[in-house]
């Protein structure tokens, strides 16, 4: 048994069930503090990273910030 | 005389050049950019990190946002939904809620879209961000910005990314005139001179990004600018003279030989 979740519009498989935010940072190697992360359409602060579990169909953004004008 | 610091929304800044962080070759000539301007705030996007290479360099990994204050844009936002989506994510990313509202209209002008700036700063402003608003050069747009309840009002000099100087020197100084909270002229600027002219006209600070990231040297043209934006603001402090049809010699004529 494993999820899918939808990831910047792209559709990733093979998500271990029970993994939380941070594991699943862990798991894309993303580093935590240069981020931020929005599912379903609500913020994911990063106090709550742990304590969220990712669930069959979410739909995750995760943004950082790059050159700009 | 004022006190020759920047204020915005209650913090002080001592460079009255804003600087962009898009178009430059590579995050290392931006940062050697920032330097060399003197700049203490820097313009940024939010954008969607790229999963398959977490390794990219990142933009905080060569301008540091405990040094430098980041200001987050909503450069790509056509609605309030998406600039109040957009700068939520950046205030959880950065942890600050100072930020620059842009809501574009026609990409072939780049022309803020007043209407939508309008509801979107409102719903910035009760979701409890500071907002610098990105405007057209309307003093009357700019007056009801500022009593909604905006920290800074930011007129475009002429179209973003144009470089063609300030094109309406009438509506800044309309605005510098009636406004309580810092002018800063966003966009338009292409080179020093046309930095000094912005400062010349009393407004508060100036953003600049491509005329120093499609500079020729853009680590040059950024120190180019910093001078360009001293020299403008102590011009405008120390008042110029009077412009008159005649000429007035410098010279005495008294005592001549």
């Amino acid at each position: 048994m494993s999820l899918t979740i939808l990831i910047n519009g792209e559709i990733h498989a093979g998500i271990p069930v029970g993994i939380s935010v941070g594991g699943l940072l862990s798991h894309l190697k993303l580093p935590s503090t240069k981020i931020a992360v929005e599912r379903n359409q609500a913020i994911v602060s990063k106090s709550a990273y742990e304590t969220t579990n990712i669930e069959h169909g979410d739909i995750f953004e995760i943004i950082h910030f790059i050159g700009g004008g | 005389m004022p006190k020759n610091v920047l204020k915005i929304a209650g913090q002080e800044f001592s460079s009255r050049l804003i600087i962009g962080t898009g178009k430059y070759k590579d995050y290392a000539q931006n940062a050697a950019a920032l330097a060399a301007s003197g700049a203490e705030i820097v313009t940024v996007a939010v954008r969607r990190v790229n999963i398959s290479s977490p390794n990219e360099p990142m933009l905080v990994d060569f301008i540091d946002p405990k040094k430098t204050t980041y200001l987050p844009n909503t450069a790509g936002c056509f609605t309030g939904e998406d600039a109040v989506r957009t700068l939520r994510l950046a205030r959880e990313a950065g942890g600050w809620d100072l930020v620059k509202l842009e809501v574009l209209s026609d990409p072939k002008h780049l022309y803020p879209d007043m209407e939508e700036t309008m509801r979107a700063a409102k719903m910035l402003i009760d979701d409890g961000f500071k907002v610098m608003v990105y405007t057209s050069d309307d003093p009357v747009f700019a007056r009801k910005l500022e009593d909604m309840g905006c920290v800074a009002i930011m007129p475009l000099g002429a179209p973003i990314g144009s470089g063609l100087g300030i094109q309406n020197k009438v509506n800044i100084c309309l605005i510098v005139e009636q406004s309580s909270v810092p002018v800063i002229v966003d966009a338009g600027v292409g080179t020093a001179s046309e930095a000094t002219v912005a400062m010349e006209l009393g407004v508060d600070a100036v953003i600049i990004n491509t005329a120093i990231a499609e500079a020729k040297d853009p680590v040059r043209m950024a120190k180019a600018m910093k001078h360009a934006i001293i020299a403008g603001r102590e011009a405008y402090l120390a008042g110029r003279m009077p412009r008159k049809r005649y000429a007035d010699p410098s010279s005495p004529l008294a005592g001549l030989i």
